[in-house]
């Protein structure tokens, strides 16, 4: 059975800026649910940004900088890249090649580091396979929750089944579908502060259908698009939270661990 | 008529403070969005269908002149005349030349975009022709002095009431309320137009090189009469309006349709093969084709914009739009809204002052995901977005804070113990203004979200802080186990 690829035991976690530095505990969570897979999480300590804000404002300039510097950091390690972003993921995987279409040698980098990058629920399902399941831990969580679907994650990356699969393992866990579920929050990086109008009616729309669920939680993969419904959402004072799908599967595999009572 | 930088957002507020435009959008995607989704779930073979029309298209516009000359020479074989316009005023004054040659009182158009490029029924208002649009949104939209709100369903923002007193103060009576009653009258009103007509202005969905053939895509039946009843018939086209075959135009027209309406195919096809012949009963006696440039071949020209020519103009990336949606057609500015109108506009009628539009976008790519052709409009818009940042001078258009704040951010990412400082000390000097780890108000650029939103505190202790002491937490605990052992 020399074909089957061998099941990595080791993976590089880009955590992203904004998991980084506002939501520290998506990514806790992220190492939290590998671990438990049995895989050890490295954090190569050199990295930022992907450059994706400045990509995607024009500033392409100072976007080639800071992807060079990402390049220069995760090139220097092995195995798979995990983000816990669709839109970052999207960055490194689809836009450096757009960034370095005139470089070949930075072509060849973006591309080698391309193909080891994968979103977190991409990784779970796509890399760990059938029979080596996230649901094999046993999550079991009680709550009800809505899927809000990332554009990038979805649009960008394909990963259109995996989180659904993922959250579907977690006894429960009920799911409610979301009307217009597939459509954007209004986030768009600076699109939210230049087009401040604007994206707010887009993410009144998208609060007023996630509410109409009855949820307590909004699941989503991507930060941008979590602080900017749960800034809405504490603006208007809500109850209703809003959680990275890694924090949902962690809090679900935690359940059975505190039973287990095997953590001191 | 021409786009500035800053229509954009103070249309946008106007249209989001409207609730009966704000209505009238969600029938753009309860409506056209839904149905073309289940007319492509419903089609055999769909995805292919679009990769082969993508792949027509992407043959012809690499191949344009070649068409060019051929769809000339049959179009010159059936007995028509063709004109090629390098820009719109010079498709103007050829058609203005050709009605007061030919002596034409009364004109009727029916539904075309190149026409709107060229504010072509104004002109001939202008020199004392009577221009009548005969597509009943075009006719409202020409009534109420506005431009097309919608690629084609130009009145949409338009509720059955303001139509009602529109006809009403048109006509003097009172036309009834239901959508059957306002059609009937307006079908009364033009009726009469299109008997005293001279001459007629078509669109031209497409144009097949092979046989030199006009077709019109229409549901009312207007198209029909345009190209049947007055003596003269101009149709105008985009250059990029061409296929090659008749076997091309089949596939063009299940992907198009389909994506427009979620039709299977619409009332009328029309075909229009030059003038009338002797052997046949209607028809006009001379047929002209005004073929188009006006910008264009900056598109074909540009690697990274030419697929914008690919465009059917069926109007799915509006509909899947959200920002659409919201802002409406009028806050684009010019003739083309929506997804691939931010691409087209700023391009054909220059960058800078429609730099707003390729920014007003939150790159969510709904659009491409509906394209009947797969045109990549957010990777367009990322490349206009580069341009009116690193473009030449002639259309760069980028505040200097904007540039210095890039350029800080560039500092910041390019070393990691930057990084890592420039959060403590945003947390530092943060805190006294957050409450419960949130701020409510924020100085410019970010008052633009924290207008409407609250804004997270960057964390005492970052991911890698956390992560580190995570990492000398367990290397401490194997090793005290390993004591134990």
């Amino acid at each position: 059975m020399s074909e089957q690829p061998a099941r990595p035991t080791q993976i590089q976690l880009f955590v992203t800026c904004l998991v980084d530095q506002f939501r520290p505990e998506v990514g806790e969570s992220v190492v939290n649910v590998l671990e438990r897979l049995g895989i050890e999480v490295l954090f190569p300590e050199g990295q930022t940004c992907c450059g994706q804000p400045a990509f995607n404002s024009g500033f392409r300039s100072e976007a080639r900088d800071v992807a060079l510097h990402f390049l220069d950091v995760f090139d220097a390690t092995e195995g798979p890249i995990i983000v816990p972003s669709g839109s970052c993921g999207a960055m490194v995987r689809n836009f450096y090649t757009e960034i370095f279409e005139d470089d070949p040698t930075e072509m060849a980098r973006s591309t080698r580091v391309g193909e080891r990058i994968y979103e977190f629920t991409e990784f779970l399902v796509d890399v760990l396979g059938e029979d080596d399941q996230f649901g094999g831990l046993g999550p079991q969580l009680e709550d009800t929750a809505t899927y809000h679907q990332c554009c990038h994650l979805e649009r960008e990356l394909g990963v259109d089944h995996q989180p659904a699969e993922l959250l579907g393992q977690v006894r429960g866990l009920e799911m409610l579908p979301m009307y217009r579920s597939e459509v954007c929050c209004g986030f768009g990086g600076t699109f939210a502060v230049k087009f401040s109008d604007v994206s707010t009616a887009m993410l009144d729309e998208k609060l007023d259908n996630a509410s109409a669920t009855g949820a307590a939680t909004i699941v989503a993969g991507d930060t941008g698009c979590i602080m900017h419904m749960a800034g809405g959402l504490r603006r208007r004072g809500s109850d209703l939270k809003v959680k990275h799908i890694a924090e949902i599967l962690d809090e679900a595999i935690g359940t059975i661990g505190k039973t287990n009572g095997a953590q001191a | 008529m021409l786009p500035t930088t800053d229509r954009f957002k103070k249309g946008a507020k106007e249209t989001l403070a409207d609730p009966v435009i704000q209505m009238s959008m969600e029938a753009v995607y309860n409506g056209f969005h839904t149905k073309r989704q289940s007319a492509g779930a419903d089609t055999e073979g769909w995805e292919d269908q679009r990769d082969r029309g993508r792949a027509i298209k992407e043959h012809t516009i690499e191949n344009l002149d070649y068409y060019l000359e051929m769809l000339t020479d049959n179009v010159d074989a059936n007995g028509g005349n063709v004109f090629f316009a390098n820009d719109s005023a010079a498709a103007t004054e050829y058609i203005l030349n050709l009605a007061s040659d030919r002596d034409v009182k009364t004109v009727i158009k029916s539904k075309s975009m190149v026409s709107e490029e060229m504010s072509l029924a104004h002109e001939m208002e202008a020199v004392g022709i009577e221009a009548v649009e005969t597509d009943l949104g075009e006719y409202i939209i020409q009534l109420a002095g506005e431009a097309p709100y919608h690629i084609i369903a130009p009145a949409i923002h338009k509720s059955q009431d303001q139509v009602a007193e529109m006809f009403k103060q048109t006509t003097g009576i009172d036309p009834g309320d239901t959508p059957k009653e306002l059609t009937t009258t307006a079908r009364g009103m033009l009726r009469e137009t299109f008997q005293r007509a001279d001459m007629s202005v078509t669109g031209v969905n497409f144009a097949v090189a092979e046989s030199g053939s006009i077709v019109l895509v229409t549901n009312e039946g207007n198209g029909r009469m345009c190209t049947s009843i007055p003596r003269v018939h101009v149709a105008v086209m985009g250059m990029e309006k061409i296929v090659p075959s008749m076997q091309d135009l089949g596939v063009m027209l299940r992907i198009l349709i389909r994506s427009a309406t979620g039709q299977r195919i619409s009332s009328y096809v029309t075909m229009v093969n030059g003038p009338r012949r002797d052997e046949e009963e209607d028809g006009p006696e001379e047929f002209h084709l005004v073929i188009v440039d006006n910008g264009r071949m900056k598109l074909l020209a540009d690697e990274k914009l030419r697929e914008a020519l690919y465009c059917l103009r069926c109007g799915a990336c509006l509909n899947a739009c959200p920002v659409y949606r919201k802002v409406g057609g009028h806050s684009y500015g010019w003739v083309y809204p929506g997804p691939i109108g931010a691409v087209v506009s700023p391009v054909l009628s220059g960058l800078k002052q429609a730099s707003d539009l390729p920014f007003a976008s939150s790159l969510c790519g709904a659009c491409r995901e509906v394209c009947p052709v797969r045109i990549d409009i957010p990777n367009m818009l990322l490349h206009l977005r580069q341009q009116v940042v690193e473009g030449p001078p002639e259309v760069r258009s980028v505040g200097r804070m904007e540039r210095l704040g890039w350029k800080a951010w560039r500092f910041g990412n390019i070393k990691s113990g930057r990084f890592r400082r420039g959060g403590k000390l945003a947390n530092r000097l943060g805190r006294p203004f957050a409450r419960g780890g949130m701020f409510k108000r924020l100085p410019p650029p970010l008052s633009g979200w924290t207008r409407s939103r609250d804004m997270p505190l960057p964390a005492a202790s970052p991911f890698r802080d956390r992560f580190k002491k995570r990492l000398a937490q367990s290397s401490q605990d194997s090793q005290s186990s390993e004591g134990e052992s």
